[in-house]
């Protein structure tokens, strides 16, 4: 019968299951050892104090040891701190030790040291009498009462920040008993004194509540918070077990146990029961006054879990739970309800019998629901083979629907898969359903991985199809971190080891691997793994970290990201010295171009440094002559200028040395001309300033330049024509129009005059220009006409198609007329 | 939005959106009334990108044009800069913190670099102490939606900084907006590089896109081909004078970020009109691609067929065709007769400029420089050029060009030149020509025999043998110049027609070849004279798309059926002109292909010689 092992609390069913036969069972006597179970289905510590059991006082210090839930050794170690007054495990399974002087020391499940940080000066000077660790909305909290019975209280582990509670008024003597309460984002201490209690808080508050309790008392000797923080027990010195909700508001109901002495352990099963440990009875006791009693046969440990309560004893590892609705449902003999009769259905179509109709045709229009409860209570059951016919009569009961979604029946299967997996005693975690849907999948797998599982976690990803930037990658990369810690094996084989496994995998980070082989003291290792990073960008700042600064200098290029390289260029620049960093650079093209483009913007005068070391004084040079433009000083331009100068030289470009002698012998003329005439010259060109000086009527200094610069003659003549024709200065060109003979021909001399607008002059040069240009020079001065009837003459055929070209619209007359003439000469 | 457009252009508003977006959930970041300090050259890009209302709505007070000359800036307690990376703007900026520090201005900053904050920038803010009071940010801006097809990267300085001064960081910048394009329009099959930068592109592509493949969806496929196109590999287009319309109309006025400012000589009014230039003016459209001897022609016959429209009003019979005709006909005529005035007035302009000036003795010259042709007298015009003391930037582009297509200039000449050059425009030319020889687009004959670019070292080698140029051979194997002298400049029928039937853009023709040849097999003849050589590479796989197997030569076939291997996305680094793109777009017209030009910025001879010449002392 599946109700056999069914216990009634009241209304509703207990249910204790043994989950694992413990594997520790000819070793450990879990009476002499001081027990703490991490929740969900956690690791368990033993602390062996021997000066405890002892009867003669010993020094040894305690031994701590880890099991699993199904009692496999993990880890084991002798304490070598001071000493232990409570431990516990954090929400991340690591644990926590506190010790008397307030000091947390913090430990991972293997007993690897991880940190450490304490609870204050004042916890420190005068001693912590009690210490609860408890579950917060950060994470896990630690609380310690001090002797001076002040509490202090840290809401996260990870995050230590410690907070004094209120005092309590009056208080002169330890609490008969204290509990953290954790509602609404606050922490807040119950602390028992005498028959009142007094609830203090982080902002100095505190409240003082005498809970309605029929019987007299004196003291309240235990107290225990349900998982939620929700409901409340306490036991008092007449024997009598109080439950209520945990703000004193409501009590359900007092339970007198006729005991005198409080329970060795006073928990919560669930958030239905209480439950009191006395040595091997064990009592449970429900909201409604009923209770239920069991008897060991061997001391236990009480865990509480959130939908439950694990008992740990010598030989066994039980689950004492509340029979879920659902399961109840369907089991609960003659039950009406559409699961019981699809799983009875399913029963008789195995057996072939016909009864299965029957069944199936009752619940007909209730087939949806009949399905899934099979498949709730399915996930309910630990045992496989009872989770089985369950999952099997859904199957049954789904083919009847036609448009059911079957996803509901698929997740179901998997998370079952998956769970009996890690209930497996191998592995060794006893999470039921309901606590999966609390504590998420992502989350068992790093549980998975904390406790080096990897390859199940592995499994488990490919399996629920979880992508691998999530799953599979990011435990690759945890194994890959645990790999580096294995001292034994040598760099090269764990670095080819890594790499065979990890490949090319999307979302692994062979950056943050050598980082952690740095961490490890293995830079050798770490520069191995980096070479299988793909990202330059996450490459080359590890590298510098490891002082690989060539390395990364290169790979940084390599990249062809330059913001890597000035990263790396900055970086280097800073670390070294001047010369030893240009040495660095120089047989890098590409740095050594960023670098210069840097200093171009930032430094000048080291980019000139860097030319001259390199002996490139044409860039040298060309630096200098830009440099000159930004001084202000003539004398400094100049001196700028000879350096220059100089560095031409150097670099034997005959050309760039000339023109900078010259320019310096321009800019002392210019300033000269500019103090004498005062009118602007300074930064002229040459042919600018003799054009300036002839516009000003200096033709003496213009000459002078002339001669002075070698500048040619028909640059002279159309310069100083057309100088002459801008200022007016017709008097001035006629007279230089007759002089030497221009090298520019007559027709420069018409161009300028036609150019101003003055064609009286131009026709003055007209008559001496030669006959091949006439043409061209008529057109110019708008004599169309004329020039058409000179082409006619010259019997020129081209000339006159050009004169045709510059006819516009208003010359209409004039294109038929040199059509006729065109005409004329093709005729003969 | 996945499949292409109606025309077959990948939607590039995606593009647009994304930047809307990003740029908003940015200024969010900063809530409240804040004011903008924008980059000069981030101000027609963020423009195209978000409105100034929007702008508004999301709290921006007022906008400013970042001056790094100004040392305190006022304005209310947030600020927002959005710049690009540069040591002296971070300078600048921390000039403004630091002269509000010293008055006690309490005001929160914020950097916006775009598209990357870089760590030099980074630590000159932490050297000047104020890298405590800022909030640093990133705005991906890369491709700006100039058209339909074209998209720019705003970045001018690409061609100093990347082939002058061998600075790679904005070759980042382009991998990265080929993996974001292809983030959205699926991962391009076929790749084919041109040159040193584009080789580098690629590969720094293939690493991003490996990083990140687990992210994208590869699943559609818009474009079929990318061609990366170093600038270096072609000098010489660039620097021809442009005589299509659109070409004009940015060497007359400048076209920025695909908007255009005419004055009042043009409008014929008192003030200025802006003008976005792109293919939803339909009158632009259509005359944007002619060769500017025939824009005037057709404007006038548009200006008819409007006046004919215009007319309509007096056969209007009843009121209702009368109030039809004011609400719908005549408000769109009005439209089209003001743009119309724009581009005839416009015409107007650069008609003028060019009858002026000896501007047919100019082209003139840069034809038979292209030709190889008749070297004295090019040489000697240049000189005039110099004596007459012409437009500097005019009389330095012939001398570009004789050195590019002679393999530079002989030392007597180049001497000569120099000298000529720096005697009429200033001292401070001589840098300019110190950078010209290291970009290898002037050089003497000598010194290309013996070191630098590696354009040179291949031609010297090649010049030995053939006696012929690297320029004049790509003519001739790629008959670059037409033999015709007759072009029909209407109607034309080859690419040449962007220069008059003179020359046919060698960027342009090295895209044909390479399309129809579906690669650069039986190229080796071509290819060994382009610096920085070629490369290709085929990224579709045979699992994906089982039309298309993985061999080159036999995709060749297969890709025709597909109508996305018909897209082909040509990226030039270091920018391109408009006469470039109308070449391309004629040969897509005439290939059945659909171009998609990408550049780093739009160019012209102009801007390009600048952007490398050395500014005058002032």
């Amino acid at each position: 019968m599946a109700t056999a092992d069914w216990n009634p609390l009241g209304e509703i069913y207990y249910k204790k299951c043994e989950v694992y036969s413990m594997g520790w069972s000819d070793i450990v006597d879990i009476s002499k050892f001081e027990v703490s179970a991490a929740p969900y289905g956690g690791p368990i510590a033993l602390l062996k104090d021997e000066s405890k059991t002892a009867r003669v006082q010993v020094s040894t210090k305690p031994i701590i040891t880890v099991f699993t839930a199904a009692g496999k050794q993990i880890s084991q170690m002798r304490w070598n701190s001071g000493s232990i007054h409570k431990m516990g495990w954090s929400h991340t399974e690591d644990l926590l030790f506190v010790q008397d002087d307030g000091v947390v020391l913090v430990y991972d499940m293997f007993l690897t040291f991880k940190k450490t940080f304490g609870m204050g000066q004042e916890a420190k000077d005068v001693k912590v009498i009690d210490c609860k660790i408890f579950s917060s909305y950060q994470g896990t909290g630690i609380a310690v009462l001090t002797s001076t019975y002040r509490v202090f209280i840290i809401n996260s582990v990870d995050d230590p920040r410690i907070r004094r509670l209120a005092e309590v008024p009056g208080l002169s003597s330890a609490p008969s008993s204290w509990a953290v309460i954790n509602l609404d984002r606050q922490s807040r201490a119950l602390i028992a004194k005498g028959s009142e209690l007094c609830l203090i808080d982080q902002g100095g508050q505190y409240q003082v509540q005498t809970p309605d309790v029929s019987t007299e008392v004196t003291q309240f000797l235990a107290m225990s918070l349900s998982f939620n923080n929700r409901c409340l027990a306490m036991f008092t010195d007449k024997g009598v077990i109080w439950i209520g909700s945990s703000d004193l508001q409501k009590k359900y109901c007092e339970f007198n146990t006729k005991s005198p002495t409080p329970p060795q352990q006073l928990s919560w099963c669930g958030a239905g029961a209480v439950v009191g440990l006395w040595g091997n009875m064990m009592l449970v006791v429900g909201p409604d006054k009923d209770w239920i009693n069991f008897n060991f046969d061997n001391p236990v440990h009480l865990v509480e879990e959130e939908d439950g309560l694990r008992i740990i004893g010598k030989y066994q590892h039980e689950f004492l739970y509340k029979v879920p609705e659902v399961t109840e449902k369907i089991f609960k003999i003659g039950s009406m309800e559409p699961g019981a009769m699809l799983f009875e259905a399913s029963k008789e179509f195995y057996k072939g019998s016909q009864k299965a109709d029957e069944y199936i045709r009752i619940i007909k229009d209730k087939l949806e629901i009949a399905v899934s409860q099979c498949i709730e209570a399915a996930g309910h059951e630990i045992d496989p083979a009872k989770q089985k016919p369950l999952l099997r009569a859904a199957a049954f009961g789904k083919c009847f629907l036609t448009d059911y979604n079957p996803e509901a029946y698929v997740n179901m299967c998997q998370m079952l898969r998956v769970l009996n997996q890690v209930r497996n005693h191998v592995i060794g975690i006893p999470l039921t359903y309901s606590q999966l849907q609390h504590l998420s999948m992502p989350i068992l797998i790093d549980r998975l991985v904390l406790r080096k599982l990897f390859y199940y976690a592995v499994k488990i990803c490919q399996y629920l199809k979880i992508a691998d930037a999530e799953g599979a990658s990011r435990i690759l990369a945890h194994w890959a971190c645990y790999k580096v810690q294995q001292k034994n094996e040598d760099d090269e084989t764990i670095a080819r080891a890594i790499n065979q496994k990890l490949g090319d995998t999307p979302g692994i980070s062979y950056s943050d691997i050598a980082n952690h082989a740095l961490e490890e003291g293995r830079p050798d290792l770490a520069t191995r793994l980096l070479d299988f990073e793909p990202r330059a960008g996450q490459q080359v700042p590890l590298l510098m970290k490891m002082h690989k600064d060539n390395i990364a200098l290169s790979k940084a290029i390599e990249s062809g990201d330059t913001d890597l390289v000035y990263t790396v260029l900055l970086h280097l620049k800073e670390s070294m010295n001047q010369g030893e960093f240009f040495m660095a650079i120089r047989n890098m093209p590409i740095a050594y171009a960023l670098f210069i483009q840097y200093c171009r913007q930032q430094n000048r005068k080291l980019m000139e440094d860097l030319f001259y070391q390199e002996d490139n004084f044409q860039e040298e040079g060309t630096c200098k002559v830009v440099n000159s433009f930004n001084e202000d000083r003539m004398e400094d331009r100049i001196e700028e200028l000879k350096l220059a100068q100089a560095c031409f030289t150097k670099a034997k470009n005959e050309f760039a040395k000339v023109q900078t002698e010259e320019q310096i012998k321009l800019l002392k003329y210019q300033q000269r001309l500019e103090e004498e005439m005062n009118r602007p010259y300074l930064n002229l060109s040459l042919h600018q300033t003799i054009y300036r000086l002839t516009l000003a009527n200096n033709h003496k200094v213009a000459e002078q330049l002339r001669k002075e610069f070698k500048v040619p003659d028909r640059r002279f003549w159309w310069l100083k024509i057309n100088a002459l024709g801008e200022c007016g200065d017709w008097v001035e060109l006629e007279r230089f129009s007759k002089g030497k003979k221009a090298p520019v021909g007559m027709e420069a001399f018409v161009e300028v005059c036609a150019k101003h607008g003055n064609m009286k002059e131009a026709m003055k040069y007209l008559v001496k220009v030669s006959p091949e240009q006439k043409v061209k020079c008529l057109v110019k001065v708008g004599e169309r006409k004329k020039a058409a009837e000179t082409a006619f003459e010259n019997k020129n055929e081209e000339e006159l198609s050009y004169v045709l070209s510059k006819c516009g619209p208003s010359d209409k007359q004039l294109v038929d007329t040199i059509r006729g003439m065109k005409q004329q000469m093709s005729r003969r | 939005m996945a499949a292409p457009s109606v025309k077959g252009f990948p939607d590039f508003q995606r593009l647009k959106i994304l930047a809307k977006d990003e740029f908003t959930s940015l200024l969010d970041q900063m809530p409240g009334r804040k004011d903008l300090v924008i980059d000069g050259e981030l101000m027609k890009p963020l423009d195209r990108i978000a409105s100034v209302s929007l702008l508004k709505q999301r709290g921006v007070d007022k906008i400013f044009k970042f001056d790094s000359s100004l040392k305190s800036m006022h304005g209310c307690e947030q600020r927002i800069y959005l710049v690009r990376p540069r040591m002296t703007t971070m300078k600048a900026i921390a000039d403004h913190i630091n002269s509000d520090r010293n008055i006690n201005f309490k005001r929160k900053y914020s950097i916006i670099f775009v598209p990357r904050k870089l760590h030099t920038c980074l630590s000159v803010l932490e050297y000047e102490g104020v890298m405590g009071c800022v909030t640093v940010s990133e705005f991906q801006l890369d491709f700006v939606p100039l058209d339909k097809d074209v998209l720019s990267l705003e970045l001018p300085e690409f061609l100093k900084s990347f082939y002058l001064e061998n600075d790679q960081t904005w070759i980042h910048t382009v991998a990265k907006s080929l993996v974001r394009l292809q983030a959205l329009s699926g991962e391009i099959g076929h790749v084919y590089c041109i040159g040193r930068g584009a080789k580098m592109v690629n590969d720094l592509m293939n690493f991003l896109m490996k990083r990140n493949s687990s992210e994208q969806d590869f699943s559609r496929h818009e474009i079929g081909s990318l061609i990366l196109i170093d600038r270096d590999v072609d000098y010489v287009t660039p620097l021809c004078s442009q005589l299509t319309y659109e070409g004009l109309l940015d060497e007359t006025f400048g076209i920025k970020c695909g908007t255009i400012e005419f004055g009042p000589e043009v409008t014929g009014k008192q003030q200025s009109a802006k003008l976005l230039l792109n293919s939803d003016d339909a009158i632009f459209e259509d005359v944007r691609n002619r060769h500017f001897s025939n824009v005037l022609g057709y404007l006038s016959s548009k200006a008819k067929s409007l006046q004919q429209d215009f007319d309509k009003r007096h056969g209007l019979k009843s009121v209702g065709d009368m109030k039809d005709f004011v609400a719908n006909e005549l408000r769109r005529l009005k439209e089209q007769k003001s743009v119309l005035a724009n581009h005839i007035g416009a015409c107007e302009q650069i008609l003028g400029k060019k009858t002026k000036g000896g501007f047919e003795d100019y082209l003139q010259t840069e034809h038979s420089l292209l030709e190889g042709s008749g070297l004295r007298d090019n040489v000697n015009f240049i000189e005039e050029l110099l004596f007459k003391q012409d437009n500097m930037l005019k009389t330095l582009k012939l001398i570009c060009l004789l050195s590019l297509t002679q393999n530079g200039i002989s030392p007597q000449t180049y001497k000569s030149l120099k000298t000529q050059y720096l005697q009429s425009h200033g001292f401070e030319q001589l840098v300019t020509f110190s950078n010209l020889k290291s970009l290898g687009i002037v050089t003497d004959q000598e010194t290309g025999s013996q070191a630098g670019t590696p354009l040179n070292k291949v031609a010297s080698g090649m010049a030995a043998m053939t006696r012929r140029s690297t320029f004049q051979s790509l003519c001739k194997k790629l008959s670059l110049i037409p033999k015709s002298d007759d072009i029909d400049l209407k109607n034309p029928t080859d690419m040449s027609y962007v220069f008059s039937g003179a020359y046919t853009p060698l960027s342009c023709k090295l895209v044909e070849q390479v399309l129809t040849r579906g690669g650069f097999t039986g190229m080796e003849e071509i290819t060994k004279y382009l610096p920085g050589g070629v490369h290709s590479e085929n990224h579709v796989k045979a699992s994906k798309d089982h039309s298309t197997p993985v061999k080159d030569k036999s995709g060749k076939s297969a890709r025709q059926d597909r109508p996305v291997s018909k897209v082909v996305l040509v990226y030039f680094l270091g920018g391109c002109t408009y006469s470039e793109i109308t070449a391309l777009r004629f040969l897509g017209k005439l290939k059945g292909y659909i171009f998609v030009i990408a550049t780093t910025a739009i160019i012209n001879s102009s801007t390009m010689l600048e952007s490398v010449m050395e500014k005058p002392p002032i």
